[in-house]
């Protein structure tokens, strides 16, 4: 699509990850992330080799390291919780500089922490190399419900519009002199709030009003139809497909 | 299209009765007529029942008395679908109207819900947003569009529906003048009945020869719109003002004379 659409998330490009359809991508990166979840947490090896795994398709996708490593910083909420782990779990404890340490809180940091990186990297991935109007295409190829694909859809649309109607409404506050300082001032944010999300409900109801005049009865017409080659498919699951073998390496040995 | 609909009149609106579910009553029996490719201005001051008339013309309210037909077609529940697709509303804010991620699915939401599908569809679209000049925006996002091209696209959108006529609610509405000059253009050059509800009195005098005032429910004048807006009494009486300085009868002489 042109020019002006791209999401922040979105890095333009035309590489053969770029190129792919996007429900033969989604499924690839749901997979991906299935059989990582999948893998026992002491084959510290077959991390190693999904991470390698993941490299690879970002250097085929051509995303750069750095562009994929600050996208991965969404994480960090996550991991403040796995960093907690070693230290309140129970059981066998070790002694590293100090500190006591649970082992088993230690495997499950790792856990946490590797799992959920990899699942992020695929994600963050699948976001860079996809635009959001064509995810939404490949959520519907996918079967997913419609009315959540529509909902997606409607909240990209909407979503800068009504960002827009809350910098008015502070625009606006702020013209009449209000400054919000602390508790007594979260009154005055909790009526803002309500109001807009008055407006955006009226303006829901508009939104349907403007459909229903142009003949929607329920469910989106398909307008793009979105097809995916075999050659396509086998080349978006070799990823999910060497993991799994990474997987079942994992359990075996 | 069929051969009968060409010799009927586009709109026919008669004893047209309407009550909200909370007992506030609208409208007291509206009646008119629209011919075929005619462009009408519908006058009235706010909460003259204006947006509740327009709103029955492709079947939204109903339920009161009175009936409204369209291209000889009765508006009700069997022939809803072609009614919807015959009465193209292109409402005040195109942020309501355009509501899908670029405009070239939003102007294609319409016929393909009609089930018009590929080549077809492409070429509907295409000519749509020729109309508007718009053609090279299929691309973007709506929301990155301005203020005038929304509105432009907003119009392409019922366009692509190919509708017997164009209801357009306060269509001027926060353009620029230039903008506004644009719009007129294009709405003069498209071959449809246009019904044209309107606050801005010169812009309905520029593009539609006739108009309808709605006051208080009903029907209070139709007929030429230079005659209405230069009747000072019945402008006085139902709320309508011209802009400071504006002369309907110098402008009927400018253009005319």
């Amino acid at each position: 699509m042109g020019a002006g659409h791209a999401h922040r998330l979105y890095r333009h490009g035309t590489s053969p990850v770029h190129a792919l359809p996007p429900h033969a991508k989604l499924a690839a990166a749901f997979l991906f992330v299935l059989v990582v979840v999948a893998t026992p947490r002491e084959a510290m090896w077959a991390f190693a080799v999904y991470a390698v795994l993941l490299a690879a398709a970002a250097r085929l996708a051509r995303v750069p390291a750095a562009f994929l490593l600050k996208r991965l910083l969404i994480e960090v909420p996550f991991v403040a919780f796995a960093v907690l782990m070693p230290f309140v779990a129970q059981g066998e404890r070790v002694h590293v500089l100090g500190l006591s340490l649970s082992v088993n809180g230690l495997w499950g940091a790792w856990n946490v922490l590797a799992k959920g990186a990899l699942g992020v990297a695929a994600s963050v991935l699948l976001a860079a190399t996809t635009e959001l109007r064509q995810l939404l295409l490949g959520l519907e190829r996918l079967k997913l419900p419609p009315l959540l694909v529509q909902i997606a859809g409607f909240m990209i649309r909407y979503g800068d519009v009504i960002t827009d109607e809350m910098r008015r409404m502070r625009i606006a506050r702020a013209s009449r002199g209000f400054e919000a300082r602390g508790v007594r001032h979260w009154g005055v944010l909790a009526k803002s709030a309500g109001a807009l999300f008055i407006r955006s409900y009226e303006r829901g109801e508009r939104v349907h009003l403007a459909m229903v005049s142009r003949g929607y009865t329920g469910s989106m017409p398909v307008v793009a139809e979105a097809v995916a080659s075999p050659a396509q498919w086998r080349l978006a699951l070799a990823l999910p497909c060497s993991a799994l073998v990474v997987c079942l390496l994992g359990w075996i040995l | 299209m069929d051969p009968v609909s060409t010799t009927t009149a586009s709109l026919e609106v008669s004893g047209l009765a309407y009550a909200y579910p909370d007992g506030h009553q609208a409208l007291f029996g509206v009646g008119f007529t629209l011919r075929r490719g005619e462009r009408a201005a519908l006058l009235g001051p706010n909460g003259a029942g204006k947006t509740t008339l327009v709103l029955h013309l492709n079947g939204i309210l109903g339920g009161g008395t009175g009936s409204v037909t369209v291209a000889g077609l009765p508006v009700g529940k069997q022939h809803m679908a072609t009614v919807r697709q015959k009465v193209g509303i292109v409402f005040q804010d195109p942020d309501d109207q355009l509501f899908m991620p670029t405009v070239r699915e939003d102007v294609a939401f319409g016929p393909a819900a009609a089930g018009i599908k590929g080549a077809a569809l492409e070429e509907r679209v295409r000519h749509a947003l020729e109309r508007v000049g718009m053609a090279e925006f299929a691309d973007r996002p709506p929301h990155h569009l301005s203020f005038g091209q929304r509105r432009r696209v907003a119009v392409a959108t019922v366009l692509a529906m190919e509708p017997e006529i164009l209801v357009l609610d306060e269509p001027s509405s926060n353009l620029d003048p230039a903008s506004r000059r644009e719009l007129a253009d294009i709405l003069r050059s498209l071959d449809v009945t246009v019904l044209m509800v309107t606050h801005d009195l010169p812009y309905a005098l520029e593009l539609c020869p006739r108009s309808l005032i709605l006051s208080d429910g009903v029907i209070a004048a139709d007929g030429p719109t230079g005659d209405l807006l230069s009747d000072e009494e019945l402008m006085r009486a139902h709320r309508l003002e011209l802009p400071f300085g504006f002369d309907p009868r110098a402008v009927a002489r400018t253009t005319h004379g």
